[in-house]
């Protein structure tokens, strides 16, 4: 072979480093997202972040619809627990329109957020497991994720992209298989967090992998804007629940368990902690429910014509809820003018909803607050100098979802 | 004593001057607004005010108001003093023709990205932000989409062939 045939790029020779590419799309990002990895031998020495694999511009449809059919748009930003998309979307709503809903409604949200907070760890806790190599705790905890999205599926219909619930309460009432299934989970699944607790915690070999990388101190976390798990496994106590409680979470007890060194096993830590925490308040909010009795317990939803769809059977033969139906369905309600910021504590920390309107039907503009586009900026700084396995571990332990990441 | 909406104004007055200016409280979060130049100035003012200590950024973006002649664009940032546990939103307004902002990434990192992704959608440019770039759009596209002079496709025209996505 000739030399013209072997053409290096200019200064290939002398260059000492790799570049490898992780990502858009391979086993270890879970997601389309990709990494531009600058190797010394096994240790990183830069990365370059891309995103926007999946931007589907969503702010910019937003101001094209009116408030209920926004919903089915924040279904897709942290799609591992969409139902706490749902509600802090109808919450802010509500913010904006001045709704009270009832006490019954609020305790049926919290159960429903506190579900799906425990199936977004679960898959989080557990895909770190697998990218450490132990693959059975990921299948053993894929069985009650099953079973909360078979709530869901009580609850709304849906398993995955759930548009659940409605601005002013829930589209119907729990039924009582719903209710059933959450006496299951609330029965079985303590003795199974237990197990898939001793598959990790104090395992060596899962220790070695995730203690000391992929750490950040508790002031540069806060400089990054790190909240949710990630910033409490910093030491920081901050969560929204208790900051500002919304949907009365100021009714149950429940503690903020924090991390220290906000390292991968640390935030592993406060997640599997977070998930006993959130099985407490769902039981507590369990017990509240079953204390509304009579016509009490078939509230599910605040008397808000306007904005909530009347009984079918009423279209048919009155004329205001004809006339609300016709309304609410074309999207030809003005939502009052205003500017609102409402944050709640998703999946992976505050996810916020900042929203101005001019008064016309739709939101003259509406902005996701991301925590996930938010900490993944930092990505650089916790993995500099360390190892690509390390990497690995630290990227699936921030709980990076491509769908939150891209909006 | 904790820290009121109130006192919040006072400091930012007795600091300030006229120059912070058309204070309201909608939904119980003090807003406010400064000149474009001060916007540093306003974040640094806050950051280190042993009362203040709006010491943590939530959010940063942008909005396109076509009709405000000469302070077309606005980036709003939504500030937090974690101790005492309070909000305030900032804004500061620009020409269209000419949208330079200092950027806050030397106070807050998490401005790195936000800041990028209201250059992507807005155009408002950072100036000393160590890498603007678009962020979520390729790097060849030539507008910024979430300007207001970019509507959304009509869903009643008709000279478009659908048949393919059974809209036909």
């Amino acid at each position: 072979m000739s030399e013209q045939h072997i053409k290096l790029p200019e200064g290939s020779i002398e260059k000492t480093t790799t570049t490898l590419n992780l990502g858009p799309t391979h086993p270890a990002t879970h997601g389309v997202m990709q990494n531009v990895l600058e190797l010394d031998g096994e240790r990183i020495v830069s990365t370059e972040q891309t995103i926007g694999y999946i931007h589907r511009a969503f702010e910019k449809i937003a101001e094209r619809r009116p408030l209920y059919q926004i919903t089915t748009l924040t279904d897709r930003l942290n799609y591992c627990s969409s139902p706490i998309n749902n509600m802090g979307w109808h919450l802010t709503c509500e913010k904006l329109l001045g709704v009270k809903t009832p006490k019954r409604v609020d305790y049926l949200r919290v159960i429903i957020m506190e579900l799906s907070r425990i199936s977004d760890h679960l898959i989080c806790n557990s895909i770190v497991g697998v990218d450490a190599g132990a693959y059975t705790g990921f299948l053993y905890v894929m069985q009650y994720r099953e079973l909360i999205y078979e709530i869901y599926e009580e609850v709304c219909g849906a398993r995955l992209t759930t548009n659940m619930g409605r601005i002013g309460g829930f589209e119907r009432n729990f039924n009582n298989i719903a209710f059933e299934k959450i006496e299951k989970f609330l029965k079985e699944y303590p003795k199974v967090l237990k197990e898939f607790e001793n598959l990790f915690q104090r395992n060596r070999i899962f220790m070695d992998r995730t203690k000391g990388t992929g750490a950040i101190s508790a002031e540069r976390a806060l400089n990054y804007g790190f909240t949710g798990p990630n910033l409490r496994a910093a030491g920081v106590d901050y969560d929204v629940r208790v900051h500002t409680p919304y949907s009365s979470y100021e009714d149950f007890q429940f503690n903020i368990p924090v991390g220290t060194t906000g390292d991968n096993y640390d935030r592993w830590l406060v997640r599997e902690q977070e998930m006993w925490q959130s099985l407490s308040i769902i039981e507590q909010a369990y017990q509240k429910v079953q204390e509304f009795k009579g016509t009490d317990a078939d509230v599910f939803h605040a008397d808000v014509p306007e904005y909530y769809l009347p009984e079918k059977a009423d279209v048919y033969t009155k004329m205001e809820a004809l006339i609300y139906h016709f309304k609410i369905v074309m999207g030809e309600t003005d939502i009052p003018a205003g500017e609102v910021y409402n944050a709640v504590e998703g999946g992976n920390g505050e996810l916020g909803f900042y929203l101005i309107s001019d008064g016309g039907r739709t939101p003259y503009r509406l902005h996701f607050r991301r925590p996930c586009f938010i900490y993944y900026q930092a990505f650089e700084e916790l993995t500099k100098g360390a190892m690509l396995s390390d990497a690995i571990m630290t990227m699936s332990s921030l709980n990076l979802i491509a769908g939150e990441l891209d909006a | 004593m904790a820290l009121t909406n109130e006192i919040i104004k006072q400091r930012l007055t007795e600091k300030f001057g006229e120059q912070v200016s058309n204070f309201e409280e909608p939904y119980g979060m003090l807003t406010f607004e400064a000149p474009k130049e001060l916007n540093l100035k306003v974040l640094n003012f806050l950051y280190d005010d042993e009362e203040l200590k709006f010491r943590f950024m939530t959010d940063l973006c942008g909005v396109h108001y076509p009709d405000n002649k000469g302070k077309e664009l606005a980036v709003v940032y939504h500030l937090h003093n974690m101790v005492d546990n309070i909000r305030i939103r900032f804004k500061v307004f620009t020409d269209i023709d000419q949208p330079d902002i200092y950027t806050a990434t030397g106070l807050f990192s998490a401005a790195n990205w936000m800041e990028r992704e209201t250059y992507d959608f807005y155009g408002v440019n950072f100036v000393g932000h160590p890498k603007l770039k678009r962020i979520l759009n390729v790097d060849e596209m030539d507008y910024f989409p979430l300007r207001k002079e970019f509507p959304l496709e009509d869903q009643t025209r008709v000279d478009k062939d659908d048949e393919m996505f059974g809209r036909g």
